[in-house]
Order: structure tokens, then sequence, then C-alpha cells
């Protein structure tokens, strides 16, 4: 701690103080506002998440005799019923039934779970989505920031609608607009063709363009995702865009620098501190976007547009696999943590704020 | 309006710079081209759920792009409201039970969380650090991968309805205690401000709401805290506490000391300057944070999906569910779109009202969804 906090340290010599009760002078303040939080945290939040890494090495909610067996250990008169059966210790066996991909714990999950293909193509998914995010947040931050343009006020107000829905919302009003048949995206496409187009964008294993393993439903999905991402790009880009100095414009341009040339050595360069940090949240955001998957594709066809957190609620909600939840759930953390670092050292955020 | 101005603001610069100048025609023109196209992509999918909520015939799917369907009326918001889903619900008891998930953990959220917060962002403590970052990890982790253990502890208490509401009653009497326990000291010595009469109306609101579901009518003999309303509330506890401090925390580092260096200077306590100069100063910051959990939990959709079972407890993100994919059936398209315009616009609206204030606290502050 003295790292953090080098003015203990100095003070001790002065005011001959135990190190014990200085720490504790500092703490008893702040401790008072902490406790309500602490406590609740502890209670709902961190207990939990320790239970959670035990659940991870047993094999819990596994129904041992068909539908016989239960986990809850009180009963209606508040005893354990007769067919109570404790979660057993089963060790790594469910890291390892997950990362190898066991065939037998494959086929009980539908046979198309591969932990290392919904690995790579969450992360592909998060990398993909937040790239388009950030580069059509900030063209059209720019366009939007043409002096002399007509409406601007107009355009932002309405740029900004894809924001203020709810996901969930969003997730199912794309699902009906890409419907094989009904839906209003192949309308659409019939009118501009002039003959009926019937993609089935949900349901066509082939991938569309050969020798790239992506279904037609992941396009399907990054269209409504980049709909859904890109006016929050472009409201923290217009935001930056607007605190840089426009001497520095005037003076490339009598330099002689063209339209692109202070796009990239001004504009660019300028908007980094802040796109930095929107691109980190956007991250974090998409590795973790539930509702358009789960409720656009729901992972198919064949599991292959799942991503970690939507396998991990089916693992809870279709397959009740408790135990297997609980590990693959300690895995999604592992993944996160070191992008949780790397978030965190970018952006600073937890660094000692100057009091 | 907009135009006049920007033409006397070039006018008056004129000679001296060239980034200012007014746009040719053509670039005038390509620029509206790419502005009003991207309206309509924009826009499309807001038109074609609006349109297709007007639509009175009440068939099953759309055939064909319309931006007004003939004989446009409010037919499917009417049958919506009535009955949403084949369960035996109305719209109103949907929303409530929303209302009651999203107001009650928003509330509770920033009750425990400013308090937090306000430590975070003007003490210097050992282990600061350290609690910090667990703050932010936890609001890193998706709260779907917290579902398996909230799931089987919540389903392991079980308690009698008698004994429940005892609990609750005992739980609104310390909200109680404690909303008396800032508002009454503030008003003794005259001091009261607009920071207290919130943080009293908050323990108000939620002692009610507690009140409330004390006395509600009890389904059964024996109470399982997961099947319940309470228990996917206490499970979005466990990610909206982080959440709300953290972004709480953001707000309160960018509010100036001056004030309270003046107030120590002054002589007044931490206690005196947290309820009558931050508090106050923190009333945006509030609403907007509170604003924020509310949203995330008025469509919250996997912990009720997972935990629920009674029909009377479900919330309107799983009635938008079961009207969709392969839970729709027969559900006619329109009422799909007149529901999903109904839980939308009330988030929307305030959406609208805060953003000012929103935006610079997304980047602030944390990233659950």
């Amino acid at each position: 701690m003295a790292a953090t906090n080098p003015g203990m340290a100095t003070l001790k010599p002065k005011a001959a103080r135990s190190p014990a009760s200085e720490a504790w002078r500092q703490l008893r303040t702040p401790l008072v506002y902490l406790i309500p939080a602490a406590l609740i945290m502890a209670l709902v939040t961190f207990y939990p998440l320790a239970y959670q890494v035990w659940m991870s090495f047993t094999d819990y909610g596994v129904i041992k005799e068909e539908g016989k067996q239960t986990l809850n250990r009180f009963g209606p008169d508040g005893q354990p019923p007769p067919n109570y059966r404790p979660a057993e210790w089963v060790g790594f066996k469910n890291y390892s039934d997950i990362l190898t991909n066991e065939p037998q714990f494959v086929a009980r999950l539908g046979g198309t779970f591969n932990f290392w293909r919904l690995l790579g193509f969450n992360l592909w998914w998060t990398f993909s989505n937040v790239a388009f995010h950030v580069a059509l947040g900030i063209l059209i931050a720019v366009l939007l920031n043409v002096e002399g343009l007509w409406g601007r006020k107009i355009y932002r107000a309405l740029y900004i609608l894809p924001m203020v829905l709810p996901n969930i919302v969003i997730a199912t009003v794309w699902r009906n607009m890409f419907d094989d048949q009904y839906g209003a995206v192949n309308q659409l496409l019939s009118m501009f063709a002039g003959t009926p187009v019937n993609i089935r964008w949900f349901n066509q294993i082939e991938p569309p363009i050969p020798g790239v393993p992506l279904p037609l439903s992941y396009y399907a999905m990054l269209i409504a995702n980049i709909w859904l991402g890109w006016p929050f790009m472009t409201l923290v880009a217009t935001g930056a865009l607007q605190s840089i100095p426009k001497e520095m414009y005037e003076a490339a341009a009598i330099d002689g620098a063209t339209g692109s040339q202070q796009f990239w050595n001004i504009t660019l360069p300028l908007l980094r501190p802040a796109m930095v940090p929107a691109a980190m949240v956007g991250i974090v955001t998409t590795f973790n976007l539930f509702h358009i998957i789960y409720f656009m594709s729901g992972g198919g066809p064949l599991g292959q547009t799942e991503i970690m957190v939507t396998q991990a609620f089916k693992l809870v909600n279709a397959q009740q696999l408790f135990g297997v939840a609980a590990a693959f759930s300690v895995i999604i953390a592992l993944v996160l943590i070191p992008i949780f670092l790397i978030t965190n050292r970018i952006s600073r955020a937890t660094e000692s704020y100057d009091v | 309006m907009s135009s006049v101005a920007t033409t006397t603001a070039t006018r008056t610069r004129k000679g001296s710079t060239a980034a200012g100048r007014r746009l040719r025609w053509w670039q005038q023109l390509l620029f509206q081209a790419l502005c009003l196209f991207i309206a309509a992509t924009v826009l499309f999918p807001i038109m074609w759920i609006v349109s297709m909520s007007l639509d009175p015939r009440n068939i099953a799917r759309p055939t064909e792009l319309r931006l007004i369907p003939p004989g446009a009326s409010l037919e499917a918001y009417r049958a919506v409201l009535d009955r949403p889903t084949a369960n035996p619900v109305t719209f109103t008891e949907l929303a409530l039970n929303s209302l009651k998930l999203a107001g009650g953990v928003a509330l509770f959220a920033l009750l425990i969380g400013v308090s937090a917060a306000y430590a975070f962002s003007r003490f210097k403590f050992p282990g600061r650090q350290y609690m910090m970052i667990a703050v932010l990890a936890i609001t890193v982790l998706p709260a779907v991968a917290t579902i398996a253990p909230l799931f089987a502890l919540l389903n392991g208490i079980r308690v009698s309805s008698d004994l429940l509401s005892i609990a609750l009653l005992i739980a609104a009497a310390l909200v109680i205690a404690f909303g008396l326990m800032i508002v009454v000291p503030a008003l003794r010595t005259g001091t009261a401000s607009g920071g207290t009469y919130a943080v009293g109306g908050l323990a108000l609101v939620l002692s009610m709401l507690l009140v409330y579901t004390a006395f509600a009518p009890a389904p059964g003999d024996v109470f399982v805290l997961r099947n319940s309303l309470l228990g996917v509330g206490i499970a979005m506890i466990s990610g909206a506490l982080p959440f709300a401090i953290w972004n709480l925390k953001g707000y309160l580092d960018t509010i100036p000391k001056e004030l309270e260096e003046a107030a120590i200077i002054d002589g007044a306590s931490p206690n005196q300057i947290f309820f009558q100069i931050v508090l106050p100063l923190a009333v945006p910051a509030l609403a907007v944070t509170g604003f924020l959990s509310f949203a995330g939990g008025w469509t919250e959709f996997f912990l009720s999906w997972q935990f629920l079972t009674n029909p009377k407890d479900f919330t309107l993100a799983m009635a938008l569910y079961n009207m969709t994919g392969q839970y729709a059936g027969s559900v006619p398209w329109s009422r799909f779109a007149a529901f999903s315009i109904l839980v939308s616009l009330p988030v929307a609206i305030v959406y609208l009202l805060l953003q000012r204030y929103i935006v610079g606290g997304l980047t602030l502050g944390g990233v659950k969804g």
C-alpha cells in the first residue's frame, strides 16, 4: 500500500504512532461509508462467486436416476426430502469435459458443442463488431462535424435513436426483420431485385463466403449489432472532435496539408485518447452481448454462432447442469481477466484520484 | 436557423481561415446524401415496427413493406394491453412487475451505493485500490455468469410466508430508521437540503415497496425465495450494486472539491460534508445512475426467465420473448410490434431527456449489460 499512499511513510516519524493505529485512523471514517455496501456485496456478490467456484468442482444439478433425485436440501416441511442427494465432488472433471470437448459431454449438449470454436467465434465476434463500431463512429462523427452541413442538429438527434431503445427490443425486432419468409430485409431485397428473395438468414448452414467458416446468421447479427453500436462511438468521437482547436487545422491548411492529411495527422491522433477507452468498453460489452445472440440466432445454426454467455445460460436453463455451468463461468472469468487488466491499464480507471 | 447562424459565423472569419469556408454545392449534396442514407438505415427498423403495430388486419405475419398499412388503427395496442401472451396476465400486471423489480433494485443500489462511492472518491485509506479493483472487476463479469450459484443459493432459501412478511417488515423498519437518521438531525440543525430530502424520499419509497411486498398475498405456504420477484431482485443487486458504486464514483470524481475544502476549514465533519454538500451536488448523478440501473432492470431477461415460474410474477421481457422466436406461434406480429413499442417508450423518453448527462457517464461508468 505504501506505493499508493506515500503520505503514510513521511507521516510516521513525526506523529510517533504505530503503523497499525495510523492505518486505523485513516480507515475509520471511510469504513462507516463502506460498510453497508461491503456487507451487501459480500452476501450477494462475493459469496455466490465463491460458491460458484465450489460448484464448478461438483456434479451439482446432475440427476442420477431418471428424474428421481433432487438437489433441494429443504422439502416442504423443512427437512431434506427422501430423494435428496448432496452434490458430489468431481475434481476437475467439469473443466476437462469442457476444454477437451469430451464426446459424452458434447452429446449431452446436443452434439454441436466445441469449446475452442466457441471461444474463437466469441473473440472474432467481439473484434469484428468493435472494429466496425469504431470506424463507422469516427467517420460519421467527422461527417457530422463538417462546417456548414445543413441539418446537423436533426441528424444528431436522429442518430442517437438506436442507443435509447432497450437491447432486448432491438434484438427481437431484428430477429423478425431477418425472418426468411416475412422479414423486412428479404422483402426489401425482393423490392430491389424485382423477384422474390428468400435468404434463409438463420437456417442456412453453408457459409455464404466459401472458405470463411462463418454462417449467414453471423452476418445478420453483425448488421444488427453495427446498427446498435456505432451511435455510441459517434457520440464519444463528436465530443473529442469538438475539443480539437480549429487553429490546428488552419495552421495545417496554411502549410498546405490536404484534407486527408489533416484527417490522418490531426484528427485521428487527437481522437485516440477518447476512443481507446470507449473501444475497451465496447470490447467488454460486445464480448458479453447476450441479447443479440440469444434472441436472434439462438446460437444457431448448429451452435456455430454461440458465444460464451449464451452457452453458459443454456447450460443452466436448458440442460440444468449447474456444476458444468459454474465451471464454464469460471472459464469466462479467466478469459475476461486479461481483457479487464488491459482495459484497466489503458483507461487508468482504478488509479488513485488526486485528493 | 442553424444555417443562418453558420453563414454569419463564416462571414466574420472570412479571409483569415480556410477551415470555416462554406461548402461547395456538390460537397453539400454528397454529404446530405450520405447523412440521409445513414438516417434511412437508422430509421428503417423503427419505421417497420411502428407501421406494423398500426396494422389492423390481425394477420399473423406481414407480407409486404408498407409505410402506413391500409386502415391503420391502434387495435393491436388495445389487444396487447388487454392480454399480451397466452398467459392470463394483463400488460399492466407485467409492467407493474417490471416496475417493482427495476425500481426496487435501482433505489436500493443508489441508497447503498452512494456512500461507498463517496468513500472511494474522497478518502485515501489502506486497501482502497484493491477494493476498487474488486468492484470494477465485478462490473466486467457478465451477469449471466453468476446465474448458477445465485439460482442454487436462492433456491435453498425456503421460509413460511408469515416469517417472510415479518422479515420484510423488519427490513422496511430498518430502511425507515436509516432515512430518519439522515433527515431528523438535518432538520433539527436547520441544514436540511435537497440531498437530505432525496435520500429521505428514496428510503420512504423503498420501505413502502417492502411493506407492500410483505402484505401482498403469498402464493403458497412455503415461500421459495428463488421463485419470487424478491429473489430475482436480490440476484440483480449482485450486479447492480457494483455498477452503481462505480458509476457514482465516476461522477463524484468530477465534482470539484473547493466547496468541501471550504467546509473543512469551517470545521464541518465528514458526515456534514457528505449530506449537505456532496449529496445535493450529486443529484444529477444519482438520477442518471438510478435511471441506468432502472433501464437495465426494466428489460432484465435471463434471471427472471430462469427463476420465475408463476405467471403472476412474469415481467415484460419474458412476455416479449414469448412473442418472438420459437414461442411466437400464431401471435400476430402487429401485437409483437405494439408490445415492443410500449416496452421501449418509457425508457426511450427518459433516456432522451437525460441524454446530456448520460453520455458523459457511459464512458466513466461500468460496462455491465
